[in-house]
């Protein structure tokens, strides 16, 4: 089952590494990561999506809560949460397509963020199902190049992931 | 506040973390540290002759004594021959503190002289690393590794200190923190109350209930709550090969150890259970052989620090994250003031089936392998004439192969921390170093180190580092001219094709070896002068002794777990004999 899983990490040198090798060390799934600072300048948020049976999940946010780095840890997945992913990619759009894929992209309330005799730049934001169904709406022949940011995550309500 | 250099400062922050004896090896990076500790007499520095020997013989103290082991090596070459020792470390859970050298802050990723990313190459082996980029660092780094390594789980920290960063030249503040906390690491204290009430009434509903207690209660220094627990519940303990000595080895409850070479009634007795109370221990795959055929009919109890230990192979039925000591101490407590009473008959029951497997096949009761005779010396009966000897009181280190398993089986533990063997990385080349530490720690106990012609040659140089220190250990060797288990293996599972596991008459004279560093060599061919030169061995107080004994080439280790497949009841009890 597909897991998002949340951790506040030490800002430190190195930390990212830890998480990153206690995966590929035991053979756990990353399918997207995504890591950035937070207004806690010596914390960072990483979010990270993995898929798995219960019991490896366990032992994912079991292993990642024994990092010395990792301060805190949640499965954003056991609880309502919300879900965010950011995608850019660059769409052929040659006359007859220009209209279609346009309309394609209203649809998806995306946005057409740079254009070109020749191509759209267009911005996707929703879960990563949405994301999917767009990239399938548009069909692969005409995708020069595509690029996602990574699942991130909140839980809903006033739940959060702080000190 | 007092000035002082980097390098004055990982020397005083050593001292001020409690170290007295520093295993290490100089180069290049580590020079201006060197310069400090030879400016001073607290920290006292051994110098190995391989950073492997550095980290096993800390290691070895670590295990003797429950401090925190300490090594400093160098950079590149000096950092990575330590790595072996690390990882022996983090595998069996063994506090210890390496600082190695690196080259200068500007130089990093350079491929500088003698440059590795320490950091990097040992990250999956440690508990934690540190790269130390400032002098006003040091101290606060090295009070942290230690804490670190010692608290929760230990395990092995590694501090990476750059040269430049313990420069002479640059004196800042000395201040050790009185007090680390880390905001990210607080290890458990205690157990949960709920489990313990239930893991309470499991134990007293138990039928057929097996306590497997492993390192953790070694380590976890829960040796004593734990013979209490086992008597007042009158329940059957086996150890683990990293357990042994936590529960009295010669105890009449004590049904030996498990697993792959464990006991027919230890392994049959788990199979069997109802329940099982594994205690630091973590149902690693040389104890569960297949792990869906593992123990069918146990309810499992499982105490362990360590979270991801618990349901990790073999899940759990009450799970209880803890410190050993705490959690059994909390059982007996329970125990004690409970309404619920054991099924005194069934656990009656119990024992006379349990004896009855020990009377069948059991190693203790009687022989279980053909009598030594002549110049035929079973390796059993080495560990027999040592435990003899030393009047079962010895530290006795080992290296990896049959002679380790020989010495599990035979050497009847009867104290925590007098076992000292590399369980889980089954490290060969640790014995040696390991005694060496376990002797400084321990000045005037007998440390003896059972070891192979196989293992004892990947460490062997140490003899060197003991006839510097004065360092009296006492090696066994059991000579048997061939790598044993490989070749047990060989036997049972590639038709005796003995692919690169025999000498061939390449060994060295290991009496004239060992007198050339100044040593006693002492060589035995036959059966009935065992005992005698066993004897002479250890009344050379002062002396390293190499006991160069010959023992029977053709034997092997039983019992052996039948794998793949097998539960724990399947075991091949001698070469033509299975359950």
């Amino acid at each position: 089952m597909r897991r998002i899983i949340s951790v506040l990490l030490e800002n430190e040198p190195g930390s990212l590494s830890r998480v990153v090798g206690l995966f590929s060390q035991r053979g756990y799934n990353i399918d997207t990561l995504t890591v950035a600072p937070t207004e806690d300048q010596t914390l960072s948020r990483l979010t990270l999506t993995t898929h798995g049976n219960d019991q490896v999940i366990e032992q994912i946010t079991k292993n990642l809560n024994k990092l010395i780095d990792v301060v805190k840890v949640v499965d954003l997945t056991e609880g309502p949460h919300i879900e965010r992913e950011l995608m850019l990619l660059k769409v052929k759009a040659n006359d007859s397509q220009r209209a279609e894929i346009k309309r394609c992209v209203d649809i998806f309330r995306g946005q057409i963020v740079d254009v070109n005799m020749h191509a759209y730049t267009v911005q996707i934001v929703g879960n990563s199902d949405k994301l999917d169904a767009f990239i399938q709406a548009i069909g692969d022949a005409d995708i020069l190049e595509l690029v996602r940011t990574g699942v991130s995550g909140l839980a809903r309500g006033e739940k959060s992931l702080r000190l | 506040m007092e000035l002082l250099s980097g390098g004055e400062i990982v020397v005083r922050a050593l001292k001020d973390a409690g170290v007295k004896y520093l295993w290490g090896y100089p180069g290049g990076a580590a020079l201006h540290i060197y310069d400090a500790l030879f400016q001073q007499s607290d920290v006292q520095h051994i110098l190995v002759r391989h950073e492997q020997a550095a980290t096993h013989a800390a290691d070895g103290h670590a295990r003797s004594t429950g401090e925190v082991g300490a090594v400093l090596v160098t950079s590149g070459p000096g950092a990575t021959n330590a790595i072996t020792g690390i990882a022996t470390a983090y595998m069996d859970s063994i506090p210890m503190v390496v600082i190695s050298g690196q080259v200068p802050r500007e130089k990093i990723g350079d491929d500088a002289f003698q440059e590795t990313d320490m950091v990097g190459i040992s990250r999956p082996i440690v508990k934690h690393s540190f790269l130390v980029k400032d002098a006003t660092e040091i101290a606060a780094t090295i009070a942290k590794a230690f804490f670190i390594a010692g608290s929760g789980r230990p395990g092995p920290v590694v501090v990476d200190i750059p040269k430049d960063v313990t420069a002479p030249n640059h004196r800042v503040p000395y201040e050790y923190p009185e007090k680390i906390k880390i905001r990210s690491y607080q290890p458990t204290v205690k157990g949960h109350a709920g489990q313990i009430k239930r893991a309470v009434k499991t134990l007293l509903g138990a039928k057929r209930p097996v306590i497997y207690s492993g390192g953790g209660v070694v380590l976890g220094d829960a040796s004593s709550q734990l013979i209490e627990l086992a008597k007042s519940l009158n329940a059957p303990v086996t150890n683990t090969l990293m357990g042994l000595g936590a529960y009295p080895g010669t105890d009449d409850q004590f049904i030996g150890m498990l697993g792959m070479h464990g006991t027919f009634e230890a392994n049959t007795a788990m199979h069997h259970a109802d329940v099982i109370l594994a205690v630091g221990a973590r149902f690693d795959d040389r104890v569960t052989n297949t792990t869906d055929k593992f123990c069918p009919s146990a309810k499992i109890i499982h105490v362990d620090i360590d979270p991801t230990s618990i349901s990790k192979t073999i899940a759990a039925d009450i799970p209880i994250v803890g410190p050993c000591d705490r959690v059994l101490q909390e059982l007996i407590d329970q125990l004690d003031s409970s309404d619920d009473s054991q099924d005194e008959t069934a656990i009656a029951e119990w024992w006379v089936q349990i004896n009855e497997w020990r009377d069948r096949h059991g190693i203790y009761t009687k022989p279980r392998h053909d009598a030594s005779e002549g110049n035929i010396i079973k390796p059993q009966d080495v560990i027999r004439s040592l435990f003899n000897v030393t009047g079962g009181d010895a530290f006795v280190t080992s290296d990896v192969g049959q002679h380790q398993m020989f010495a599990a089986q035979y050497y009847l533990f009867n104290k925590p921390r007098r076992w000292i063997n590399s369980g889980g990385l089954g490290t060969m080349g640790f014995g040696l170093p390991a005694a060496m530490g376990v002797q400084l720690a321990n000045p005037g106990a007998d440390v003896a180190c059972v070891t192979g012609e196989g293992s004892i040659q990947m460490c062997i140089q140490e003899l060197s580092t003991c006839t510097q220190y004065g360092l009296p250990v006492k090696i066994i060797n059991l000579n048997n001219q061939a790598l044993g288990m490989v070749r047990q293996w060989q036997d049972m599972q590639y038709s005796s094709r003995y692919s690169s596991s025999i000498y061939e008459d390449s060994l060295p004279d290991f009496v004239k070896l060992a007198e050339s560093y100044g040593h006693v060599g002492i060589k035995v061919t036959h059966f009935d002068e065992l005992e005698e030169k066993m004897a002479e061995c250890f009344s050379l107080k002062d002396r390293v002794v190499f006991m160069d004994i010959c023992v029977d080439r053709s034997e092997h280790v039983y019992p052996m777990h039948v794998a793949p497949n097998g539960s724990m009841r399947d075991m091949w009890l001698s070469k033509t004999e299975r359950t």
